[in-house]
């Protein structure tokens, strides 16, 4: 888990960590797979300390959950690769299709020359993969300063 | 044609500065392989067998003289003095330095040129019929809405890291020289019934390990929603396609396994959400990039200063270029000419530095200063004058490009083989040369007719031999190489994918099993009667008992 990450082009403290399917969820901040969220609701309402969701283009129809998931504060997008490239129409569809308002936060293969496609889609967290500078990574948002797709500014 | 404006500009500049910064980053090494691959990728640069390879984006195969002098300049400064036009109308370079490609990209930004997703798994360069704007078949000029596509695909954030590469193509015409029907996407102009113009929209075509002809999915798409539309198909394709094999993960096998109609039913949902948004192209920014690509400023009495039929009397050699290389024009007194890049002894598409400034010049004299590449991987000057032509093909006779064979035997599409690419099998340049050896004989050549060769030198297809009317494949077991062929291939509006006609031959046995192929289609062709004509009337039967006689 990451001491620290990028929220708004800020590197700022990470509190949370990342719970699997079956592990025992750890006191503090948590983010855990949507389905377990979904089945353990009850149990998760009495967690001490905040409760994010995670999804995956493997396991998830963004279609199916979207508009339920909007419902959530944080929303944790994985790549699992970098050149996995589903998470960036989960990213727009959360956005301007159900709405989503809260914090959209890239995890897993999450690195400096994908920033700005990732911001672009209305991502505005990232889990910078373990070992990567994090200034060199708020360098990727300057990339380009114009681009021709007309995606409304959705963060 | 599209000229770059302050957007475009700061865009393909500030591209320049984050690729310098990539390969800075790698060369440093903070930027491992496996990282850099597929942003250098994205930014056309492959590594291959012996050196890497640069391949430079040409939208829609269309080139001003400046920018194909920058390219024979380039050619020559950071490479052996040539480059190679490919089947997606791209130019390639063969041994550039890695370390030097941020300059390469610095020199073509200076003339508005990029390498901008000229390779991988993203949406690569539009591709349309080279003879768009000039052709008497066409409905509408395709160009202005390549442009629109290549704007709006440049850089596309979501569409970045799609399952596999995704091509597009668009033709005006109704004769298919941009062999739409093999694309990912293929937009077709077509009018409905109430008059209006707008597009047949194909998807799932491609050729590879599972070559696949692509299927309707819209009858009539008018066109301001283009992009919408194109956006929903990309859409489903990003999260459905198959991202586990990459021999499954080009959307012909969604198309294939969800079937047409399925597609069709998840398209046409997202694309209910997205069809009315910022998306839609209004007739305004329709008519503004038509104004790109206004027509030439045509001598209106070239008709009466023509005296083609004269000189055509006087000379057989001449007649016989006009005949095979040029093409009818909208406009009177002028025409299309090709220039054959298919030569007897280099690669086909091959281009030096050297005809590349000469073909630039006789673009400025005869062809208001524009150059077209060919999907088949020649050029054309599109709009020559009929009282022009005589001297055109003299010139091109000095820089020997007058090679009268365009659609012809030796007219071949070949890929460039084992000794280029890091992919094939087996080599194709030697084969090439030897089925051009094999024919020298223009009085046979000409007697054939219309005949597409394509060759590859392995299963990817690069040189597209399933839609060869004869299709040669190269492979390699145990060090022997061999090559299978395949008849009845077309890329055209009769889109279709060859038949293999049994086993391989040995390098050595490959022309003359063509020959006897077509002597066997000379012997039974009926009058005017084209060679895949006959295949299609014959079948593939009595071909290959020929060709293994």
């Amino acid at each position: 888990m990451p001491k620290q990450f990028i929220k708004d082009q800020q590197i700022i403290a990470n509190s949370f960590s990342h719970v699997g399917l079956e592990e025992e969820i750890p006191t503090g901040d948590v983010i855990v797979p949507y389905s377990r969220f979904l089945a353990e609701q009850e149990q998760l309402a009495q967690h001490e300390g905040q409760v994010a969701v995670s999804v995956n283009g493997n396991d998830y129809d963004i279609y199916a959950i979207g508009e339920e998931l909007a419902k959530q504060t944080i929303i944790a997008l994985e790549f699992p690769a970098f050149v996995d490239g589903r998470c960036y129409s989960f990213a727009r569809l959360l956005r301007e299709r159900f709405g989503f308002k809260g914090e959209l936060r890239a995890y897993g293969n999450v690195l400096r020359d994908q920033a700005f496609y990732m911001h672009r889609c209305g991502i505005n967290a990232y889990e910078v993969e373990e070992g990567k500078d994090l200034e060199v990574f708020l360098e990727g948002f300057k990339d380009f300063s114009v681009s021709y797709q007309p995606i409304p500014r959705a963060i | 044609m599209y000229k770059y404006n302050e957007t475009d500009k700061t865009i393909i500049n500030e591209r320049v500065e984050q690729y310098r910064d990539q390969t800075k980053r790698h060369l440093a090494g903070t930027l491992p392989e496996e990282e850099f691959r597929p942003v250098r990728l994205q930014n056309g640069l492959y590594v291959q067998r012996f050196a890497p390879m640069l391949r430079v984006a040409i939208p829609y195969g269309l080139l001003s003289s400046t920018q194909l002098r920058m390219l024979g300049r380039i050619a020559e400064k950071y490479d052996r003095s040539y480059a190679h036009i490919s089947t997606r109308q791209n130019i390639q370079y063969n041994w550039p330095a890695l370390d030097t490609v941020p300059d390469i990209l610095a020199d073509l930004a200076s003339v508005e040129m990029h390498a901008v997703q000229t390779s991988g798994n993203c949406i690569r360069n539009t591709t349309t019929d080279a003879l768009a704007g000039t052709s008497p078949d066409e409905l509408e000029d395709p160009r202005p809405y390549c442009e629109i596509i290549r704007q709006w695909s440049t850089f596309h954030p979501e569409f970045a890291y799609l399952p596999r590469k995704f091509k597009i193509a668009v033709n005006g015409a109704t004769s298919d020289r941009a062999a739409v029907k093999l694309h990912d996407v293929g937009l077709y102009l077509v009018q409905n019934n109430a008059g209006e113009t707008g597009f047949a929209v194909y998807v799932g075509g491609g050729m590879g390990r599972t070559p696949l002809v692509s299927q309707c999915i819209q009858e009539f798409l008018p066109k301001e929603h283009m992009l919408s539309y194109i956006e929903a198909i990309l859409r489903v394709y990003n999260l459905q396609g198959n991202r586990d094999n990459k021999y499954k993960a080009r959307i012909k096998i969604l198309v294939k396994s969800l079937g047409i109609d399925k597609l069709r039913e998840l398209v046409d949902a997202e694309w209910a959400h997205i069809k009315d948004s910022s998306l839609k192209v209004t007739p305004e920014s329709i008519a503004a990039m038509q104004e790109f690509f206004p027509l030439p400023a045509y001598d209106t009495d070239a008709a009466a200063q023509s005296t083609l039929d004269a000189q055509k009397t006087d000379n057989v050699e001449f007649s016989r270029w006009v005949l095979n290389n040029t093409r009818k024009h909208k406009q009177a007194g002028y025409r299309s000419a090709y220039i054959s890049l298919a030569h007897a002894d280099r690669a086909p598409g091959d281009v030096t530095t050297a005809e590349m400034m000469g073909v630039a010049d006789l673009a400025d004299q005869y062809s208001f200063g524009e150059i077209r590449t060919t999907h088949d991987q020649n050029l054309v000057l599109a709009d020559v004058k009929e009282a022009d032509l005589f001297a055109l093909w003299e010139k091109l006779g000095e820089l020997d490009l007058a090679r009268a064979n365009i659609g012809l035997l030796t007219d071949m599409i070949c890929c460039p083989g084992w000794e280029f690419c890091a992919l094939a099998d087996a080599k194709t340049i030697p084969l090439a040369e030897k089925i051009n050896k094999h024919f020298d004989d223009v009085d046979y050549e000409h007697d054939v007719g219309e005949l597409q060769i394509k060759m590859s030198g392995c299963m990817n297809a690069c040189g597209h031999h399933h839609i060869g009317h004869i299709g040669i494949m190269g492979r390699e077991r145990k060090g022997v190489e061999s090559f299978t062929i395949q008849i009845g291939g077309s890329s055209a509006e009769d889109a279709m994918v060859g038949k293999v006609i049994g086993p391989s031959f040995e390098e050595d046995d490959v022309a003359p099993a063509i020959r006897r192929i077509l002597d066997f289609y000379i012997a039974e062709r009926r009058e005017e009667e084209s060679f895949l004509d006959a295949y299609k009337r014959i079948g593939i039967k009595p071909f290959k008992e020929a060709a293994y006689a």
